[in-house]
C-alpha cells in the first residue's frame, strides 16, 4: 500500500539515483561502440542516429508523464501516424502551419485520453487503447489508406531532412527544447510537484487540496502533443503522411521510460534519464546494425521483435528488483 | 442471467429507480443483442441464410473461447495482452510438426503432435505470464506486453515470416468439421464454456480466482494460495488461445504469423466487459463472455454486410469499448 510518505522528496531522490544505471550502461555502450566500428562517432552516424530517433524520444517524454501519474498512454503511436497525415495535408501551407497543425491534432486525441480517464472514469489502459484504435482508424479514413505526400516546394520538409548550422537536424533540436520545458515543468513547478505526487497516491493528493484533475488533463493533453510533434517530424523527414506507421511504437516508449528508472506505479522518475534510456534503446539498434553490417551475426527483421521483448523482460527484472529496493 | 460472485446486484432492490436501471445493466448485452439481431434483419441483406449462421459461428468461436480465458485473468484483477502473440506461436507450431518428415512417416503420432505440442507451448508461454506476474508482482499489462512482442516475433523466426499452406483434413476437421449440422469449433467453445463454469462455481480454484479479484489481501489473509491461483488463471488463458490459434489455422489450411490472432486482445478484452467482467476483478460471468464475444462479432459482420469500411468499423469498436467499460463503471458504482 502505497502511503503519502511516498511524497517524501528523499525518497524522490532515491527513485532519481536509481537511473545511474542508464547513464553508465549509455556510457558503456557508446565507449563500446567507438573502439569497434570506424564510422560510429562520425557526423553522419549520429545526426542520422539522432534524426531517426528524436521522434521516439519525443513520445518517450510525454510517456514519461503519463506513466508518473500511475497512468499509461498506448495510443501515441497511431496518434503520431493521425498527425502525420495532417501534417502532410498542411504542409503546402508551410512549416508554420503543418507544424502546430499536426502538433494540436496530437493534443485533440490527448484531450479525447483525459475526457475518457478523468471525467467518465475508464482506466487509463482502456481509455487510450480505444483512441490507439480510432487515431488509427481516422487516419486511415482522412488519408484514404495511403501515404500522402508532402509539398516540397514548402519549407516543410526542412525540419525533418535540414540541418541547423550544417550540423544538427533541426527535428532534434525541437525535440531537445521540448525535453527542456518539460524538465522545468517537472523539476520547478506546482504542476510538475503535482504529477508525480498523484502517481505517490492519488487519494492522498486529492485530500491535501492538489488540483489533479487539471494536472492529470495536463499529462494526457502532453503526451498527445508529443505524438503529435513526432508525427510531424515522421512526416517532415520521410516526406510523407503515413498512417500506417507508429505499430508497436507505444512499446518502445514504454521501455524508455522504464529503463529511464522511472517506476511503472507512479510518483518516480525524471526527463534527463527518460531521453537517456530513449537513446540507450536506439543505440542497441544502431550497434547491433553495425554488427550485422560487419557480418558478425544476421539477424532478420523477425530476430528484432524477439531482441526487443527480451530487452523489455530485462529492463523489467531489473526494475522489479529496484522497486524492492525502493520499497525497504 | 450473469450472477457468478456477485453478492450486491441481488434484482430485488426496494427502490424501483434503481432497480430499472440495475436491470437494464444487467441485461444490457441481451438487450444489444436483440437490437443487432433486428437491425440486421430488417436491413442486411441475406441475414437470415444458414450460410450466415455458419459463417458467424465459426468467426465468433475463437473469440469466444479466448474471451473466457481473458474473462478469468480478467476476475482476478489482471490482464492479458499476449492472446494474440500465443495464437500466432501455437498457429505456426501445427504445420511445422505435421509437415516435418517425422509427421509424414508417422501421420497419426504426427497429428497428435501437432495438436499437443502447440497447446504445451501456449501452456508454456502463460507459465512465463504467471511467474512474473504472480511471483515477481510485476503489473499484468507490463508483464504480458513482452510476449505481445516477441511471441509474434518468435512465430514469425520459427516460420521465417512465410505463409505455410497445407493440406491436411484430419487437422482441418477441426475448423471445418460439422456436427450436427453446425461447425465443429462451434460446439467446442460450448464445451469449454460449460467446463469452465462448473469450473469457475463449483471448485475451490475457481472461488479462489473471485476472492483474489475481490480483495487479494483478504483472500491472502483467508489462505488463498495467491501466486499459484495467479500462475494456474494465466497458463489456461494461453492454453485456450493455443486452442484458438490452431482453430483459425484449421479453419484457412494456412498458417500466417503477422496476421493470426492479430488484435485478438482487444476483441476478447472487449468481448469479456460486454459480457459483464470487471476490470478490477471479483466476477467472472463465463457465459456473459460468450454472449460478449457474439455481440463484438456480430458488431463487425453487421459493419462489414453493410459496406462500412475496415477504418470507421476500428472506430466504432473503439466506442464500443468505452461504452461498455463506462457502463460496467457505473454499475460498480
Amino acid at each position: 500500500m502505497r502511503s503519502a510518505l511516498d511524497l517524501d522528496l528523499r525518497r524522490y531522490m532515491q527513485g532519481d539515483a536509481n537511473s545511474m544505471g542508464v547513464w553508465i550502461a549509455l556510457f558503456a555502450l557508446i565507449v563500446f561502440g567507438a573502439l569497434r566500428y570506424d564510422n560510429f562517432l562520425s557526423l553522419y552516424n549520429i545526426s542520422s542516429f539522432l534524426n531517426f530517433n528524436s521522434l521516439f524520444i519525443a513520445i518517450s517524454i510525454g510517456m514519461a508523464f503519463v506513466i508518473m501519474t500511475g497512468g499509461i498512454d498506448l495510443s501515441v503511436g497511431s496518434v503520431a501516424a493521425f498527425s502525420s497525415v495532417c501534417a502532410a495535408y498542411l504542409s503546402p501551407f508551410g512549416l508554420e502551419v503543418a507544424l502546430p497543425g499536426g502538433v494540436l491534432a496530437g493534443m485533440g486525441f490527448g484531450l479525447i485520453n483525459a475526457v475518457c480517464v478523468i471525467a467518465l472514469r475508464i482506466p487509463p489502459f482502456i481509455a487510450t487503447l480505444s483512441t490507439m484504435l480510432a487515431a488509427k482508424g481516422a487516419a486511415l479514413v482522412i488519408s484514404g489508406a495511403q501515404t500522402v505526400s508532402v509539398d516540397w516546394s514548402s519549407n516543410f520538409t526542412k525540419f525533418g531532412m535540414g540541418a541547423a548550422l550544417n550540423l544538427l537536424p533541426w527535428s532534434i533540436i525541437a525535440v531537445f527544447l521540448v525535453a527542456l520545458a518539460a524538465w522545468l515543468v517537472l523539476e520547478h513547478t506546482p504542476l510538475g510537484r503535482t504529477i508525480l505526487a498523484i502517481g505517490g497516491g492519488e487519494e492522498a493528493s486529492t485530500l491535501m487540496g492538489l488540483r489533479i484533475t487539471r494536472a492529470k488533463a495536463f499529462v494526457y493533453m502532453f503526451s498527445g502533443s508529443c505524438a503529435g510533434l513526432a508525427g510531424v517530424i515522421l512526416a517532415s523527414g520521410y516526406g510523407a503522411g503515413q498512417p500506417l506507421e507508429g505499430l508497436g511504437w507505444e512499446l518502445s516508449a514504454i521501455a524508455a521510460v522504464v529503463v529511464g528508472g522511472t517506476l511503472l506505479t507512479g510518483g518516480h522518475g525524471s526527463i534527463p534519464a527518460t531521453v537517456a534510456g530513449a537513446v540507450l534503446l536506439g543505440l542497441v539498434f544502431n550497434i547491433l546494425n553495425f554488427e550485422n553490417s560487419r557480418g558478425t551475426i544476421s539477424l532478420s527483421a523477425y530476430w528484432q521483435l524477439v531482441i526487443r521483448g527480451a530487452f523489455l523482460f530485462l529492463v523489467i527484472l531489473f526494475q522489479s528488483h529496484l522497486h524492492r529496493r525502493v520499497r525497504k | 442471467m450473469i450472477r457468478n460472485g456477485d453478492a450486491n446486484a441481488a434484482g430485488t432492490h426496494p427502490r424501483q429507480l434503481v432497480l430499472r436501471r440495475q436491470t437494464f445493466f444487467r441485461h444490457g448485452g441481451v438487450i444489444a443483442l436483440m437490437v443487432l439481431l433486428a437491425f440486421n434483419v430488417a436491413v442486411t441483406p441475406n441475414f437470415l441464410q444458414l450460410q450466415t449462421l455458419f459463417v458467424n459461428i465459426s468467426q465468433v468461436s475463437t473469440i469466444a473461447i479466448v474471451a473466457i480465458g481473458m474473462t478469468l485473468v480478467i476476475a482476478t484483477a489482471g490482464i492479458d495482452l499476449s492472446v494474440g502473440a500465443v495464437m500466432a506461436l501455437s498457429g505456426a507450431l501445427a504445420p511445422l510438426i505435421f509437415g516435418s518428415a517425422f509427421g509424414q512417416a508417422y501421420p497419426v503420432a504426427g497429428l497428435i503432435l501437432a495438436f499437443a505440442l502447440p497447446l504445451l507451448a501456449a501452456a508454456g508461454c502463460g507459465l512465463f505470464n504467471g511467474i512474473i506476474i504472480g511471483g515477481l508482482g510485476l503489473q499484468p499489462i507490463i508483464a504480458t506486453l513482452i510476449l505481445f512482442i516477441s511471441g509474434r516475433g518468435i512465430a514469425q523466426v520459427l516460420t521465417n515470416g512465410n505463409l505455410q499452406t497445407f493440406s491436411n483434413p484430419a487437422f482441418s476437421y477441426l475448423g471445418t468439421g460439422k456436427i450436427l449440422g453446425l461447425p465443429f469449433q462451434g460446439w467446442l467453445a460450448l464445451l469449454i464454456a460449460g467446463v469452465v463454469y462448473w469450473f469457475v462455481n463449483r471448485t475451490l480454484f475457481g472461488r479462489c480466482i473471485l476472492a483474489i479479484g475481490g480483495n487479494e489481501r483478504a483472500a491472502m489473509l483467508a489462505g488463498v494460495r495467491i501466486r499459484l491461483v495467479k500462475v494456474g488463471v494465466y497458463v489456461i488463458c494461453a492454453t485456450l488461445s493455443g486452442i484458438a490459434g490452431l482453430i483459425v489455422v484449421a479453419i484457412n489450411s494456412a498458417s500466417d504469423a503477422a496476421r493470426n490472432g492479430n488484435l485478438m486482445e482487444l476483441d476478447a478484452i472487449a468481448a469479456a466487459v460486454v459480457g459483464g467482467a470487471l476490470l478490477q476483478g471479483g466476477r467472472a460471468p463465463i457465459i456473459g463472455a460468450v454472449l460478449g464475444a457474439v455481440i463484438i462479432q456480430l458488431v463487425k459482420y453487421t459493419l462489414l454486410a453493410n459496406g462500412v469500411e475496415d477504418e470507421v468499423a476500428l472506430i466504432a469498436k473503439a466506442a464500443i469499448i468505452v461504452l461498455a467499460v463506462y457502463v460496467q463503471q457505473a454499475r460498480k458504482e
